[in-house]
């Protein structure tokens, strides 16, 4: 009978390189954050539909991976890449890797998921994609994101939590 | 004439502390006065066991001279719509199903219980992990034992199940294998192959009913058939993809009817496909059970849905219909739904949300 000491590779393809996949990265100015004025009907009540906004708030400083710019300064996500349609309780991401090749763009994926999860109410569906064109094995990377129990078991391994908590690190700062 | 169907929902379960992936009755109980009893697995690392109290006072039946045991052999005989009304008259309306929590099958697994299945005689059940390993359980006295532990598998494992004479077990996972292995006297299991061929991901294997055929479904998008030559010598002798009418993405899974001489297979393409086979029907239909043949979906639009043969199509061509969509039956994903043995009508669905529901099939006048 077969030993079950196997490699222990990951339920998401993540390949480790030693150097870094792109070493300058073009980065960008982050956008003025706007302030919301406050409604004039003040009701306590009444809760306020999700927008593209609130959903690029919880995402726009995630951290990449490799670099010290979050995913708004690598222009990564932006905010027209968000749809999202709130009474059907869905939304989606799109999101383009600064490098047609990068190896990153599954954890990248991943903390985009992980952080929707934590954020959006349990009503919501989430899809995330790679921008269309920008990545050499997209449709691939895009599978492995959608498959939610390649997800489940993924964030069962605690390397990849750990490196995906210390992207979404920044993003506790402000109040969500 | 033709039925049409409801679901009613008789009971919400919690207790889970994650996700409930999956669910599984027991085959040998919901019969012969024993209560129907079934298992479910979650992320949280358990499995639940869980039975039905068989009901006492709360029988609200109009025909008074009959009691509940009587009645049960009255309902096995009828045929078409007098059994049905029949039925009316003293089916339980108080929308409690009293369903209790018998064990929880605890600190054995370290990851994700993905799937169990419960050996055809209900003496045992097999349990596939994350941690890549699948238990095998036994229920002594009040509470359940793991008396063996299958490794092999190189990572997650996702579906267990047991062929008809509960001889074989077979496994799948991540790491694209198929495993079938002997039962042996004694709780022993030894691996009879290691089954090589899907390119990604085998999502879930199943034995056909009646036959020891096994089937896998996969991330690859195929559908596999496999058998064995007479000399334990097993390998894939089918392979349904793209190619000939096949999913374009993910197949989850895939059932049976009872007879075997149809599968259904759903996938991330946002289909179910039928298929059929040139088989003879292994078994006659045994009485009127004009239940059979519905197909129930669990989706992640949290909605349950039924479909049923229609009769409009052309005797060349069979087609199917929605006849039912259960929309928000849960909060969230509907993991998975499966019917309970024997005649008990009963559906159970697991959730994201980490509940069960147990819901009664109802004919609608």
């Amino acid at each position: 009978m077969r030993e079950g000491k196997g490699k222990q590779a990951l339920a998401l393809s993540i390949k480790m390189v030693s150097g870094l996949i792109n070493a300058n990265p073009v980065v960008y100015e982050k956008k003025e954050r706007r302030v919301r004025s406050a409604p004039a009907n003040v009701d306590e009540y009444a809760v306020e539909p999700i927008d593209q906004l609130e959903i690029f708030d919880h995402l726009r400083d995630i951290k990449d991976p490799e670099h010290p710019y979050s995913l708004e300064e690598l222009k990564v996500i932006s905010e027209d890449a968000i749809e999202v349609d709130d009474s059907n309780s869905y939304v989606r991401i799109t999101f383009t890797p600064t490098v047609e090749h990068c190896s990153m763009a599954t954890i990248i994926g991943l903390c985009l998921r992980v952080k929707l999860m934590r954020s959006l109410p349990s009503r919501y569906k989430v899809d995330i994609r790679i921008a269309p064109g920008s990545h050499a094995t997209e449709a691939a990377v895009n599978k492995q994101l959608n498959d939610k129990e390649r997800v489940a078991a993924a964030l069962e391994n605690p390397n990849l939590v750990e490196m995906v908590d210390e992207c979404l690190a920044p993003t506790y700062g402000f109040s969500n | 004439m033709e039925l049409d169907w409801e679901l009613r929902e008789l009971q919400t379960l919690e207790g889970h502390k994650d996700r409930v992936w999956s669910v599984a009755w027991n085959p040998a109980t919901g019969v012969a006065g024993i209560p129907p009893m079934f298992a479910s697995c979650s992320g949280d690392k358990t499995v639940r066991v869980w039975e039905q109290t068989p009901s006492s006072s709360s029988w609200d039946c109009k025909v008074g001279f009959l009691t509940s045991a009587t009645a049960f052999m009255m309902f096995r005989f009828l045929r078409g719509e007098m059994w049905l009304s029949l039925h009316a008259l003293w089916c339980v309306d108080d929308g409690n199903c009293c369903v209790h929590l018998r064990a929880v099958l605890d600190e054995t697994h370290t990851r994700t219980v993905r799937s169990c299945a419960w050996s055809p005689s209900g003496k045992l059940l097999a349990t596939a992990s994350f941690d890549a390993t699948t238990g095998i359980w036994e229920n002594v006295g009040d509470d359940f034992e793991c008396v063996s532990t299958l490794e092999g598998h190189e990572n997650e494992v996702k579906s267990v199940s047991w062929n008809a004479s509960g001889s074989l077990l077979a496994t799948c996972g991540r790491d694209k294998s198929v495993w079938i292995w002997e039962v042996l006297p004694g709780k022993e299991f030894e691996c009879a192959s290691v089954l090589q061929g899907h390119t990604q991901d085998v999502k879930m294997v199943m034995w056909h009913p009646t036959m020891d055929i096994l089937f896998s479904c996969s991330y690859d998008n195929s559908v596999k058939v496999w058998a064995e030559d007479g000399d334990d010598d097993w390998h894939c002798v089918q392979t349904l993809n793209e190619a000939n009418n096949g999913h374009s993405s993910t197949v989850w899974a895939l059932s049976f009817n009872g007879s075997g001489d149809k599968m259904v297979t759903c996938s991330d393409d946002l289909t179910m496909k039928i298929w059929g086979t040139d088989l003879k029907k292994m078994m006659s239909e045994d009485g009127y059970a004009p239940w059979k043949g519905l197909i129930v979906t669990g989706a992640a639009d949290d909605a349950i849905r039924l479909f049923v043969e229609s009769k409009d199509g052309s005797v060349d061509e069979p087609s199917y219909k929605m006849i039912l969509r259960k929309e928000k039956a849960h909060d969230m994903d509907v993991n998975s739904v499966q019917w309970g043995p024997g005649e008990t009508r009963l559906l159970a669905s697991a959730s994201d949300d980490g509940t069960i529901k147990i819901w009664e099939l109802q004919p609608v006048a």
